[in-house]
Parts: C-alpha cells; structure tokens; sequence
C-alpha cells in the first residue's frame, strides 16, 4: 500500500488531521486548473479551497480504482466551472469564440523554430511569457488544454470533467496545440509575444 | 501511404498521443522526413506540451500553502460542520432518539418500590452495574455477602435496577442512602427478602 493509499484509508476512518498531507502534493496542479478556468489569482484560490472541502466531505465515496490527483482535479474543475457560470456576468473573454471549430487550422510556417528548453521554465519571465500566450486561447481549446497537457488528465477524463464528447476534446487540444505553438515560436522570435503574431485586427485561427 | 500536409496538421494531436493507425503513423513518419515544415510543426508541438506539462511551469501565489491549511485546520480539523451528510444525518437521529428515550422516561412514572419501607437513595452512578435476584427487593454492588438465592441472580445498571422498582442493599450501597431511615428500611427490606428466602426454600 502506498503512503497516499494509507493516507486516504486514514481520512476515510477519521483521521481528519491528515487530509491536508493528503492533498498537499496536489495543490499546485487544482491550483493551475482553477486558475486556467477563471483566470483571476483570488477566485481561483477560493475555489481550491471550496472544492479541497467539498473533497473531504466526499472522500467516504473516494474508491481506490480512481486516480486520487484526477479526482481531486476533477472536483475542483467542477467547482471552477461553477463559480464561472455563477459570475458569468463579470468574467471577461480576452478572445471570442471560434465560429468554425471543426475547420482545419493551418500553422503557421515556422520552419526556423527554435525550441525552448525545459531549464528556462527556472526563469519567472519565460513563465510569464507562456501563461500570457495560454491566456490568449479561447476558453474552451485553454480548458481542453490545461487539463490534458498541463493536469494529465487523459481524454475521456478530460470529456468527463468539461462534460463534452471526446471527439471534441481531441479536435480542441489540436487546434490548441498548434496554436501555443504558434504563438511560442513568433514569441520567440519577435522578443516572446511583445507583439502578437497575426495581422492586424485577425487572429491566425 | 503518402499524407499531404494538410492531412499531418489535422492528425499530428493524435500521432503526438501515439491514437492512431500503425499505417497512417508509418506514413506521417515518412511525410516528417522529408517535410521541413511539418517537422518544425511537430517539435514545436512537443515542445509545447513538455513546457506547459512541467511543474514548474505554474508557480502558487505566496503564502497559498499556508493558508491553505489554515484553512482546512479550521474547516476540517476543527470544525464538525463539514462532516459528509450521512454522518450529520446519524448523529440528528442518536439524538432524536435519545430525546425520545429521554421523554419516555420522564412520562413514565417510577416504579412502586418492591419494599415499601425502603428509600431509593442518592446519587447512586446510573451505570453502576449492580445484581438483583429473582423475587428480592433490593439491588447489591456484585459479591454483597448478604445477596439472597445467588444462582438466580442477574446483572444490570443502578438505572435499570431502579427503574425496576428494586432498592439499595444497606450493607454494600450505604453510602447512598440517608443512613438514619435507611437503616431501618434497609432492615426491613432485608428482612423481607430473608423471609421469602425462608419460604422459598421450604416449598422447594
């Protein structure tokens, strides 16, 4: 039995003193899920910690051919999603909707790419750089996203959570795929996104 | 098999998830090899989801572990109003019941004392377990010397004793009885129980 395994089994008898050393691990992740969701630090941390209560209060139901992490991401996904549609009205879309969501994307010829070493994530800069390039998806191909390549979630965890088909998770984690790739190859050669690399007033998708 | 690049863009998300046909995956590696911009789309395409995959790619606002398990602290392992529903539920019907218990009992009036010169006492614990035996008047604390008809005797609470009407034994409960009635009554009940003991034995 693994440590989180025992700790679960702890929780579930009473042992609530343990629940945060369960969850601790996770933070980060249903962290970054919230925030990708709503896209606002506080709301998103608000909603870590509803959703790590709504979490315990369920853990009896918790059974152990589940993944604890995709669990927990997905109670927090729900939650995320909850208090969107609940603030709808205040929320702001930095970029409409794509009419034409099953229409072909075309990449952008960047054939001189460069990649981006996995060392530079240790700088805040290059952080910032491809949280702001996330940002700029629409919501739904930054949902898809997030939860498949960021949070691990595998496709038909991803259509469970978002509560969409998997054929539409796959065709958005394509399209949002090869628009971060866009977005991070003209980044890095115009000086990372100072200016977006499309033509004025369109977007490339 | 040869794909066009159109074909490599609209598939290049599932050869990346390694879902699809060997034959379309065998054709794909082909195209790449000799496709300069498809191949720059592809490592850029990994390169995006080992980037955003990594950890260390979203940072937790300061002081977010630390008041997350305050915030737990207080709302899980202080506080009892989060506990999940079906335990809130069985904890509303012990007490429902035990108000209901609670309210029988008070209803009920008490027992007529099985000796009518005994007092019932005070303070007696109402989980001390105490035996009585079977037509006696009083209760004892197990092992009294004076218990009458022993191979008859039964076990149960103080409560329960006196509930039953039976009184405390002079000899082993005296420290709850108002010694000055007490002796005479318990006398009394004493007495009594020696002579249905009397007459017990002589039907026998």
């Amino acid at each position: 039995m693994t440590r989180e395994q025992q700790l679960i089994a702890s929780v579930q008898q009473g042992r609530r003193e343990l629940f945060y050393e369960l969850v601790r691990p996770y933070e980060r992740r249903v962290y970054a899920a919230a925030l990708a969701i709503l896209r606002n630090e506080a709301d998103a941390e608000e909603v870590c910690q509803e959703a790590m209560l709504k979490a315990f209060a369920h853990i009896p139901q918790f059974r152990a051919e589940a993944r604890f992490s995709t669990w927990l991401i997905q109670i927090t996904v729900n939650e995320a999603l909850m208090r969107r549609r609940r603030d709808r009205t205040v929320v702001m879309e930095g970029l409409a909707e794509h009419p034409d969501e099953e229409g072909n994307y075309t990449p952008r010829d960047f054939a001189d790419w460069r990649e981006i070493p996995s060392e530079a994530l240790e700088r805040k800069e290059v952080r910032q750089r491809l949280a702001e390039a996330l940002a700029m998806l629409d919501r739904k191909y930054r949902e898809v996203f997030m939860m498949r390549d960021m949070e691990h979630l595998n496709i038909q965890e991803t259509a469970e959570a978002l509560g969409i088909s998997t054929a539409s998770v796959k065709t958005r984690l394509l399209r949002a795929r090869l628009m971060l790739r866009d977005l991070l190859a003209a980044g890095w050669e115009r000086g990372w996104f100072s200016r977006l690399p499309f033509e004025k007033g369109s977007k490339p998708w | 098999m040869v794909v066009s690049c159109e074909a490599v863009w609209r598939e290049i998300s599932n050869y990346l998830e390694d879902d699809m046909d060997p034959g379309l995956r065998s054709a794909m590696e082909e195209h790449f090899r000799s496709c300069q911009h498809c191949n720059a789309v592809l490592e850029g395409t990994r390169n995006v989801i080992r980037l955003y995959g990594d950890d260390r790619m979203f940072e937790l606002p300061s002081g977010f572990s630390r008041r997350m398990e305050r915030w737990l602290t207080r709302n899980v392992v202080v506080s009892r109003g989060t506990w999940p529903g079906w335990l809130i539920a069985a904890v509303a019907a012990v007490l429902v019941a035990s108000s209901l218990t609670l309210a029988r009992s008070l209803m009920t009036p008490n027992p007529p004392l099985r000796s009518e010169h005994a007092q019932a006492g005070h303070g007696i614990p109402p989980d001390m377990v105490v035996v009585v035996t079977e037509g006696a008047k009083l209760f004892h604390v197990p092992g009294c010397e004076v218990i009458h008809n022993k191979d008859k005797q039964r076990t149960l609470t103080a409560k329960e004793a006196t509930r039953e009407g039976y009184v405390p034994c002079l000899r082993c409960l005296r420290k709850y009885l108002n010694l000055a009635g007490a002796r005479r009554a318990g006398a009394h009940a004493e007495k009594d129980e020696q002579r249905e003991a009397a007459i017990r034995a002589a039907v026998d």
